[in-house]
């Protein structure tokens, strides 16, 4: 017995807020990206975009980071899951541990690997303590491209794994045992199980760490700043330069879409890839 | 033989790592050497924040610190620092109240009611995560000159409310969903109306969970750093102060400084991390 | 106490009907079950009672209020759940006062209440535990505890028994109907137990598919189903039915029998007869060469059950349990002589379903 009302009204401020927030920006976005000052349509804010010299650079360097860090990180955060499931003890002691990184922003991030990589750093003092190296090497030097991208890798893989983590074991969590023991009881070996039962079942939870970190590593920043400055150009330092340097909100703007468009559609990838049929879920 | 006992007590077994002691070794191993791979770096940022700018910049680095808070003091007497302490703080809070308010009325929504459109609700929410929300702040920063936001704590704490109000949508909405109506039911049943029902028995037990997803909005909001340097200027927070610091800044400001804003998201961690996993067990569905 | 009018209760969810125009009316101090499987609308009409859910249309009255459109907590009742809904957050004392506190009462009369209750339900001890900390049982008694420690005028109890195990549900079930028949409230008990129904109540009210089809005396509803739905429901094994055809008025052909029977226009009847209602002829005694009309049904499958042994038997197609003695000395694929016993058979109309007097 409640006003029929009631669920609307306690809607309505979370509601309010993402339509004026959320939504109401988005359209602002393409419309700042679409029009002049006058309020004519153009596209010459894409074209400026996509002539510009760090373009094709930064769009280039943004996949090549998506695709070294998220299946990485993805098949990491599910050896580690299972590694946790096989324990009998001290479990939450090493979940813990584990997710420390969640807590840690990816600016932070950055500069703790700026405390080992940067010239007096502590990779280069082990270097140096090994005999490997008589000077310390410049690896986040604008002529060390190969080694300030495997900086932010592994920053982004020590940072964002436990995220992934979190989602794959409560995932796992949810999976009742039984599953697995009929799969054992039926001659299926431990990895035939992993592969056949447990994988299948966790596909909603992979699904969700796999969106959620695709749409996230389209959107790295800080850690690239911290670690390559202005080395290593990506789409979000981009936009960042566009509006905050060049004071082009236009152009800002049609990055902001262009980040947009891809997040979508990789979105929309994912979700069909690893779609669970109607009744076929846990 | 009681390595098959302890499998059988297993939620899910994993692909590897089966019987005798062997694998024992193999698998403490890894699970050691994992965890050192999360640990060493923060030690090492630890490291150099206790030592002295000096020591700091010399090469090669010890491993060890000699604790010295000239860099720590250093860095707190820096012009700006205390003030974008402060912001951080004040936008943060401001998130957490913002996102709990709008958040978990709809996350009772949700678990208690069936209503037209409440799908279409659970679409605008999830939807959220399928977009690169840092981004809403190039439109609002002209927005908000309009509207006089701009450069302003509450305008950055609507943004960072954006990021955190479907993570407190979905995790209340788990909440309320794991208390038994029944309860409610009951306590109308003997004498109580809706609120009074809410007050007496939903809050008392939802209470350290809400919490917990109030101290989730404020690591989000505390964590974030693009929209953060989009939208403020005078008010920056820590970390858009620190980005802004980050070509000019000396080493030992930069390490103490991600140490600052490394320290309070661990304590947070630890806080919440009961309910980590079970708020996203069901915020997946 | 009081009595409780329904009149003409109806529930739709969306085009589905949960209950169909349901009247029903409970004594003062009675005790009422309603019985039925799950889905046929039992829950939802207590629920109504209860005010957690609003009837599509009709009337509750309790006593001479009427209180559909009342809050439950304005409706001077008490409820037990399935699951029993005891408080985690309050010691079992807070849990039973909770009610009484709601309603403002003064401490000693808090106490004095709690504390009988306690006694009554045989849980004094536990009255500083958690929820938490009682088993099953004792969270079912404190649930109790709490609804009668209101002195409602009605008390509701939603499958109050189901989730204990079998043996302490047999215990709970003789405490509860002592306990409730001493505090003459009138009460309305869901169950799908048919045992628990039996043993407990004053009237039964038999749901199926959101309509009550008969509410009578434990008794009442085995012998006399007022419909086919009851005999198959109640009573294990149910009531066997074997197709009739009319053979002249008032005669009627069972399985090649001729059978005394209603007086009736319709062609086809059914003809009901409870297992341990049929009368076995052993082969060659005198009994078999009575002047009573006996059938022949071949054993199928025997299921020595102790009390007695229940034997699946066909006749053409249709499948008849008979109860014989745990002795009886048959055996599958014997042929068993048999005859119904004449002031048990009952007749039902296969069109409507309802029975035939």
């Amino acid at each position: 017995m409640y006003p029929k009302s009631l669920p609307y009204l306690l809607l309505l401020p979370a509601t309010l807020f993402l339509v004026l927030f959320f939504l109401y920006p988005f359209t602002l976005v393409a419309w700042q990206a679409f029009t002049t000052d006058t309020g004519d349509f153009t596209g010459e804010f894409f074209q400026e975009m996509a002539t510009h010299w760090k373009f094709n650079t930064a769009m280039l360097n943004t996949f090549l980071l998506v695709l070294a860090v998220v299946p990485f990180q993805m098949v990491l955060a599910l050896y580690m899951a299972t590694l946790v499931n096989g324990m009998t003890r001290g479990r939450d002691f090493i979940l813990y541990i584990w997710t420390i990184p969640l807590g840690i922003s990816d600016l932070a991030a950055g500069l703790i690997w700026l405390a080992i990589f940067e010239q007096s750093g502590f990779l280069n003092s082990m270097l140096h303590g090994l005999g490997v190296i008589e000077q310390p090497v410049g690896f986040l030097g604008y002529q060390n491209k190969g080694t300030i991208f495997l900086a932010i890798v592994l920053a982004e893989t020590w940072r964002a794994t436990a995220i992934v983590l979190v989602i794959l074991v409560s995932g796992m969590g949810l999976i009742p045992k039984e599953y697995a023991e009929a799969a054992e009881v039926f001659g299926a070996s431990r990895w035939q199980r992993f592969i056949r039962v447990t994988l299948p079942m966790l596909k909603p939870s992979l699904q969700t760490a796999m969106i959620l970190r695709v749409i996230l590593a389209f959107e790295v920043f800080a850690v690239v700043v911290a670690l390559g400055g202005t080395n290593l150009p990506v789409l979000m330092s981009e936009v960042f330069t566009w509006q905050y340097e060049l004071r082009d909100a236009n152009v800002a703007a049609a990055y902001a879409l262009v980040i947009l468009a891809i997040s979508i559609a990789c979105t929309l990838v994912i979700m069909w890839a690893l779609r669970v049929p109607k009744g076929a879920r846990v | 033989m009681s390595q098959s006992t302890q499998t059988a007590k297993l939620m899910v077994d994993g692909p590897v790592h089966g019987r005798g002691p062997w694998h024992r070794y193999v698998f403490t191993g890894i699970v050691v050497l994992l965890c050192l791979w999360v640990l060493v770096p923060i030690y090492l940022l630890v490291v150099n924040t206790l030592s002295s700018p000096a020591d700091v910049n010399a090469f090669p680095k010890r491993l060890v610190p000699d604790v010295n808070t000239e860099s720590v003091r250093f860095f707190l007497n820096f012009a700006g620092v205390g003030q974008a302490l402060w912001s951080s703080v004040k936008v943060a809070t401001l998130t957490m109240i913002l996102s709990i308010l709008a958040g978990a009325p709809a996350g009772y929504a949700l678990s208690r009611f069936d209503f037209r459109g409440k799908g279409s609700f659970r679409v605008l929410v999830l939807m959220t995560r399928a977009f690169p929300l840092p981004l809403l702040a190039l439109p609002l920063a002209v927005m908000y000159i309009r509207v006089g936001l701009d450069d302003s704590i509450l305008g950055l704490a609507l943004v960072h409310t954006t990021l955190a109000l479907p993570f407190a949508v979905l995790i209340t909405y788990s909440l309320f969903s794991g208390i038994p109506i029944e309860l409610e039911e009951a306590a109308w049943t003997l004498g109580c109306n809706r609120l009074e029902a809410f007050q007496k028995v939903i809050l008392p037990l939802v209470l350290p969970g809400i919490t917990a997803s109030a101290i989730f909005a404020f690591v989000i909001s505390w964590n974030e750093v693009f929209a953060a340097a989009v939208l403020t200027i005078e008010n920056r927070t820590l970390p858009a102060f620190l980005l802004q610091g980050l070509s000019v800044a000396p080493l030992h400001l930069k390490f103490a400084g991600g140490a600052v804003l490394v320290l309070p998201a661990l304590i947070f961690i630890f806080l919440v991390r009961k309910y980590l996993f079970s708020m996203w067990g069901i915020a997946n569905r | 106490m009081a009595e409780i009018k329904i009149r003409q209760v109806a529930k739709q969810y969306g085009s589905t009907h949960a209950l169909h125009s349901i009247d029903l009316e409970i004594a003062d101090q009675e005790f009422l079950v309603l019985l039925g499987a799950s889905g046929c609308g039992k829950t939802t009409l207590l629920r109504i009672v209860a005010g957690l859910e609003t009837a599509t249309s009709g009337e509750v009255w309790i006593g001479d209020k009427r209180v559909d459109k009342l809050p439950p907590r304005d409706r001077n009742i008490a409820m037990v759940f399935q699951n029993y809904a005891v408080f985690p957050h309050l010691t079992v004392f807070e849990n039973i006062a909770f009610g009484l506190r709601m309603a403002k009462l003064p401490q000693t009369e808090v106490d004095r209440r709690v504390t009988r209750t306690a006694e009554l339900m045989h849980i004094e001890a536990l009255l500083k535990r958690y929820s938490g900390q009682l088993s099953g049982g004792q969270r079912q008694r404190v649930a109790v505890a709490r609804a009668l420690a209101m002195e409602p005028e009605v008390l509701l109890m939603d499958e109050p028994l189901s989730n204990l195990d079998a043996l302490l549900r047999m215990e709970m079930r003789a405490e509860l109907k002592t306990v409730l028949a001493e505090s003459k409230t009138t009460t309305i008990y869901v169950t799908h137990d048919q045992v628990e129904a039996m043993s407990m109540a004053d009237r039964i009210a038999i749901m199926n598919k959101g309509e009550i089809v008969q509410a009578s005396s434990a008794v009442e509803v085995y012998r006399n189903p007022a419909a086919h739905f009851v005999g198959s429901f109640i009573g294990n094994p149910p009531m066997n039915f074997l197709d009739a055809t009319s053979a002249g008025e008032g005669v009627w052909n069972v399985a090649g029998v001729q059978l005394k029977g209603p007086v009736s226009t319709q062609k086809k009847l059914q003809f009901g007869i409870r297992p341990e209602d049929i009368i076995v002829h052993q082969e060659g005694s005198a009994e078999a060469m009575g002047d009573r009309p006996s059938m022949v049904a071949t054993v199928r499958v025997l299921e020595p059950l102790g009390s007695h042994l229940l034997a699946s038997c066909r006749i053409g197609d249709e499948i008849l349990r008979v109860v014989l003695d745990s002795d009886a000395p048959v055996k599958p694929g014997d042929e068993l002589r048999w005859s119904p016993a004449p002031d048990r058979i009952r007749w039902f109309d296969p069109a409507s379903e309802l029975a035939v007097a």
